[in-house]
């Protein structure tokens, strides 16, 4: 069985947020980037399948720029066999990705495709969902344990309060949430062989399907800040405080 | 306008979260339809009919709509939704499994997590975990929103909408349910509490996060944990609050031995109160505490449950 990777190419987690001046967006210039921490996941998880026997082969696909490769290769360290980058200079939404991810899906006709559930950069938690929609798949989102057989696929989810099981038909589409699994480094070696896999680049623009948004950004701007309060001495003044001046307890 | 909300609830009585979105919808204006779908969930009905500014309830009542299953429940939406201008949804785990995909079915963009309504075409939502707040403009006939709980104040009661019962049944048959544990804690959810406490890697261990417990039983308090304590494997990261965790805004957050990460502040600054309690004066996390105590957290914690 195939399985299908999207991955995105964002900010690292461990960076400062700044806005532009201009309110156009964020700053990403001189910015370091990496595999979305949820997307890292989604990897780990399919090299977990293709290690216990449950998959055979492993494709990952992003979209974006050339740098995006960056991110594919680190996949392809991770384990990933051959990578597919669509190229674009355009910022895509959730909807033109998941009908990118759509037509690949026809194309590579995969048993599984594993998503991380969010970037952490839109915040948007749609693309699975959407891609979901748009093949006519059943959907496991929020993944914190994911069992296959008998061509079925059990998928424990995080939801508010607790965790519920589905059981979908494959091929189907997987979320990753933070629970599934802890993601390995990518050892020296495999770095080194990761740069020979196949990494096929294709157009955007030759899928045929709209690249175009309905949505417009007006503005981004930085949060309202928040003023830094006052050192307390002592628990006794601290409770009082919470007690008679916040008044939170 | 024609707004529609699908309401969050559990088959026997209705979520908050739905009360909010209502909120969120007046924003908007226009008639505001609730949809109730679920299974032996008339009581749910009666309550969503309840809600001030409701014009009419919908309520499909079938077996394949108990558990929420996203195919079916998308599948019910996508047809109805065809005549609304607007479709909510609260950003919680259900919300956020079905909307996408029906506006995906309906070919038309979902905006996220929306924290305030600057019109009928225009709203305001936070990227970056938070780091960044975007104001965004959407041009598509329908739009599907999914609105962050936590920003707005619950609707009022005190109305009485007709209820109009749906008998077209939606399964997609591409779903099963399996089964379903919520948590039994005695604490609210991390998401949903009004106080919040969590702990970093001072903590030391896993064993020390049990001197948490008594003050969040005082308090009324959900226990989270930084990233940092996650990672040393003191607790489990269902417990970690920060940007790849949970985002919280509660009234009052207490962070104990927390040094304030980047990641963590992602999580919890939009809280209404900080407290921090850190031995490192230097510790970030004083930078946006409200009230900030420099101790050990090991004398501090259980002064603070004896004094609470």
């Amino acid at each position: 069985m195939k399985i299908l990777v999207p991955v995105k190419r964002v900010i690292d987690y461990n960076v400062k947020v700044r806005v532009k001046a201009d309110q156009s967006g964020v700053d990403l210039a001189n910015v370091k980037m990496a595999l979305n921490p949820f997307c890292e996941i989604a990897v780990e998880e399919a090299v977990r399948l293709k290690e216990a026997g449950s998959a055979t082969e492993i494709v990952v696909v992003s979209i974006g720029t050339t740098a995006v490769q960056e991110q594919l290769r680190t996949a392809l360290a991770l384990g990933a066999d051959r990578a597919l980058h669509i190229e674009t200079d355009q910022n895509l939404d959730s909807l033109q990705v998941a009908k990118l991810l759509a037509k690949v899906v026809a194309e590579e006709q995969p048993g599984l495709v594993i998503l991380g559930k969010q970037a952490i950069d839109s915040d948007n938690n749609q693309t699975g969902q959407m891609l979901a929609a748009l093949t006519g798949m059943g959907q496991g989102t929020f993944a914190s344990k994911v069992q296959l057989a008998d061509g079925k696929v059990q998928v424990t989810r995080e939801i508010d309060g607790g965790l519920q099981t589905v059981e979908l038909p494959l091929p189907a589409i997987v979320s990753t949430d933070l629970r599934l699994n802890e993601p390995r480094y990518a050892s020296l070696p495999n770095i080194m062989k990761a740069k020979k896999k196949p990494l096929d680049v294709k157009a955007a623009d030759s899928f045929g399907v709209s690249l175009s948004s309905n949505v417009t950004v007006l503005k981004v701007v930085p949060p309202a800040t928040r003023q830094g309060g006052i050192k307390v001495e002592s628990v006794a003044e601290l409770v009082d405080k919470l007690k008679h001046e916040a008044k939170v307890i | 306008m024609a707004i529609l909300i699908i309401a969050e609830h559990n088959n026997q009585s209705l979520k908050s979260e739905t009360l909010k979105v209502v909120q969120a919808a007046t924003a908007i204006g226009g008639d505001i339809t609730v949809l109730v779908a679920g299974f032996n969930s008339a009581a749910t009905a009666t309550e969503a009919a309840a809600i001030a500014g409701v014009t009419r309830v919908l309520h499909a009542d079938n077996a394949a709509y108990e558990h929420q299953l996203a195919e079916n429940i998308a599948a019910l939406v996508t047809e109805l939704g065809k005549d609304y201008s607007h479709i909510l949804a609260a950003a919680t785990t259900t919300g956020k499994n079905f909307l996408p995909r029906v506006a995906a079915m309906l070919d038309v963009a979902q905006i996220s997590d929306v924290i305030a309504i600057e019109s009928a075409d225009t709203f305001v939502r936070p990227i970056y975990a938070g780091n960044a707040i975007a104001t965004v403009k959407s041009a598509d006939a329908i739009k599907v929103l999914t609105v962050r709980p936590a920003a707005f104040r619950e609707a009022q009661t005190g109305n009485n909408a007709p209820v109009e019962a749906l008998t077209a049944v939606h399964d997609a048959g591409i779903s099963r349910f399996v089964t379903q544990e919520l948590t039994k804690s005695e604490r609210p959810e991390l998401t949903a509490a009004r106080v919040v406490i969590s702990g970093g890697r001072g903590m030391q261990n896993g064993e020390n996060f049990a001197l948490l417990n008594g003050i969040a039983d005082k308090l009324g308090a959900a226990i989270g944990a930084s990233r940092a304590a996650v990672d040393a494997g003191f607790v489990p990261n269902d417990m970690q609050v920060g940007q790849t965790g949970k985002i919280v805004a509660p009234e009052l957050y207490i962070a104990v031995g927390i040094s304030g990460a980047i990641q963590h502040l992602a999580g919890m600054k939009d809280s209404k109160v900080i407290v921090a309690i850190n031995k490192d004066a230097e510790a970030p996390i004083f930078q946006i505490a409200d009230y900030g105590l420099v101790a050990d957290l090991f004398t501090v914690l259980p002064e603070l449950e004896q004094q609470l």
